[in-house]
């Protein structure tokens, strides 16, 4: 009996792993994009918006759950987020673009599903410039319109730049990403827009984009000014030492509501709003601190 | 032991069919609803839904529960204690290391060479889960104590988990990916990944099979069990092995699954009583079923969004067992 057995099991499994290859070697592979895109899937704020920046907001029919700006993307499919993009709702969907971060999960499975997949994942000006051409030129926008949009938000940071008055230059910043803590470091595109405000990032550029920082660290370091999501207030002042902390002792600490914190950290073409705010609180805590100190 | 024959071919038939059934649901729900099975003959990506995505994926999830399964009853089996699981080797940690290393050398790059994605994360989720096992029976010296055994797979699954976790803090981009893994998932299953697992699956299955007798030998004790002539060492060896495979393959495609591996076999003991050979097959049917089944409520419960399978089973898994602890504590816990 155990011989009719075993020979049945191995039948069926020649016949199964026969199938199975089969439509293994059926699968297509990843896809050259051609014709400009006209059915986009975007899996990432900023990428979202990079899109809506250069005019085809109105061809994005999927985004992620947390894409929420502009907002005539309001009422667009949310399709998951990038740890659990919704495979199925894609395809059904019947892109002929989606845009996503790299390290975002299923990335190979929708190439392997024969969808034309583009990764990126902008982390300093330099990759959302990059990001803008890539994007522009798979949705068949001129190259002159994507340089012209790069053109006008490096312009438009340069003036909010130049608007700092001097007594609000130089101070040293912690901008504070998330609570583990993570701050952002001078290579990012936070840090680089600190520095064009004149600002100087506490985190080095060897520390990396965004470091872990210890919270010792930061009381060493002293900023004079830190900046900060509202959600993340409460854990601060629960850090040893941080109560007193300079910054905090003296109310030098911008709390950011979502979402101003939303347009923080994207990269992409809300980074002008972003030097906005940030040149704001630089305004607003220098002069706080020439009256305490006259 | 007196065992009813009848009994648990029956039990298999009446699985074989829920089997079948989930496997009819599976493919007929997702977050586009049944409509995709009525086009799916005059529209192409109805069609492709069906056959490149729910298929692959419900097979997939069977396939992942029944590796799962059938390593729970061989973990069991082999460590003589109801608690056994199939990632008390440290396989699970070890997969976790593996992808936590392999997104810090390329993830977020998205340059990353086309062997890598290629290979990717699935080749260093096995590869790390193998590395965990071997290291594991370095340290116990081998298979003959299995005490050593499990000390040894404890100490090795803590220790690489906490190096992943090192890995996690250094590289902040590496995070969310690795969150994704910890949260085990059988939607990003397609036809290569079912045919990689049916590979490792078929022949885990024959060779349990096959040493189940020197199981039954073994739950009378080890004095007793070498009295018969059974060759213990060269069967710890082939189940150790068999655990790490089927482990580290189910790990590597969909990430952490928890109980099911643990909860298979007792479901099966707890319906019919058979030797364990049988209770091999029939613990892979049964954690097949139960992730067919909860691969299912996934995608449905909170449709069209989807709940990682992982914390799912998770929390139906752990509430089952809590509830035959409880149940059975009169009885003197666990069978």
């Amino acid at each position: 009996m155990h011989k009719t057995l075993k020979t049945y099991a191995f039948q069926l499994g020649g016949v199964l792993c026969l199938s199975f290859a089969f439509c293994f070697l059926s699968t297509s592979y990843a896809v050259e994009i051609t014709k400009p895109a006209q059915r986009i899937v975007s899996l990432l704020p900023s990428l979202t918006e990079t899109v809506c920046a250069l005019g085809a907001c109105n061809r994005l029919v999927g985004v992620d759950r947390y894409s929420n700006w502009p907002e005539s993307i309001a009422q667009v499919p949310r399709l998951g987020g990038g740890i659990d993009p919704n495979i199925e709702s894609i395809v059904a969907l019947k892109p002929d673009l989606v845009l996503m971060a790299g390290s975002a999960r299923g990335v190979e499975r929708l190439k392997s599903l024969g969808l034309a997949v583009i990764t990126m994942e902008p982390k300093n000006y330099a990759d959302v410039q990059i990001a803008l051409g890539v994007v522009a030129k798979a949705l068949g926008v001129p190259a002159k319109d994507s340089d012209r949009v790069w053109r006008d938000i490096n312009a438009q940071v340069e003036e909010v730049s130049k608007s700092v008055p001097q007594y609000a230059k130089a101070q040293r910043v912690y901008f504070e990403v998330s609570p583990v803590p993570f701050g952002a470091g001078e290579s990012s595109f936070i840090g680089e827009t600190l520095q064009r405000l004149g600002a100087k990032n506490i985190l080095t550029t060897s520390m990396g984009i965004f470091p872990q920082v210890s919270p010792e660290f930061v009381v060493r370091a002293q900023p004079d000014i830190i900046m900060v999501g509202d959600s993340n207030v409460s854990d601060m002042q629960a850090r040893p030492g941080w109560t007193n902390l300079r910054a905090m002792r003296t109310g030098r600490v911008c709390t950011f509501t979502p979402k101003e914190s939303d347009v923080l950290v994207r990269p992409g073409p809300r980074m002008v709003e972003a030097a906005r705010l940030m040149s704001q609180c630089l305004v607003e805590k220098s002069v706080a601190q020439a009256k305490q100190n006259p | 032991m007196n065992l009813n024959k009848s009994n648990h071919w029956l039990f298999a038939l009446k699985m074989l069919l829920l089997v079948a059934i989930g496997i009819g649901i599976g493919v007929s729900v997702g977050s586009s609803g049944l409509e995709s099975l009525q086009n799916a003959w005059h529209d192409d990506v109805a069609w492709k839904i069906i056959w490149e995505i729910r298929l692959p994926r419900t097979l997939g999830a069977f396939a992942v529960g029944a590796l799962l399964g059938l390593a729970g009853a061989l973990a069991q089996g082999l460590f003589r204690n109801p608690l056994a699981d199939p990632y008390l080797l440290g396989s699970a940690s070890g997969a976790t290391l593996g992808v936590a290393l392999a997104l810090a050398f390329y993830g977020g790059n998205q340059f990353a060479p086309d062997a890598y994605i290629r290979v990717g994360l699935t080749g260093a989720a096995f590869a790390g889960a193998l590395l965990a096992v071997v290291l594991t029976l370095l340290l116990a010296r081998g298979v003959q104590h299995t005490m050593r055994l499990l000390l040894a797979g404890v100490i090795v699954g803590v220790v690489m988990g906490a190096m992943a976790s090192l890995i996690a803090l250094m590289r902040p981009d590496v995070l969310q990916n690795m969150q994704g893994f910890l949260l085990g998932s059988t939607a990003f299953i397609g036809w290569s990944a079912c045919l990689v697992m049916v590979y490792v699956l078929l022949p885990c299955l024959c060779l349990a099979w096959f040493f189940g007798f020197a199981m039954d030998a073994l739950s009378l004790g080890e004095s007793t069990a070498l009295s018969l002539g059974v060759p213990l060492r060269a069967m710890r060896i082939v189940i150790v092995l068999l655990v790490a495979l089927a482990t580290g393959a189910a790990v590597a495609q969909t990430g952490l699954i928890a109980f099911v591996g643990l909860a298979a076999p007792h479901l099966v003991r707890s319906i019919v009583l058979v030797k364990n050979g049988n209770l091999a097959l029939l613990s892979a049917l049964m954690g097949g079923l139960l992730l067919l089944l909860a691969d299912i409520l996934a995608r449905s419960l909170i449709a069209p969004q989807e709940l990682p399978v992982g914390v799912l089973t998770a929390v139906l898994g752990g509430g089952y067992l809590l509830w035959l602890m409880y149940r059975n504590q009169d009885q003197g816990g666990l069978r």
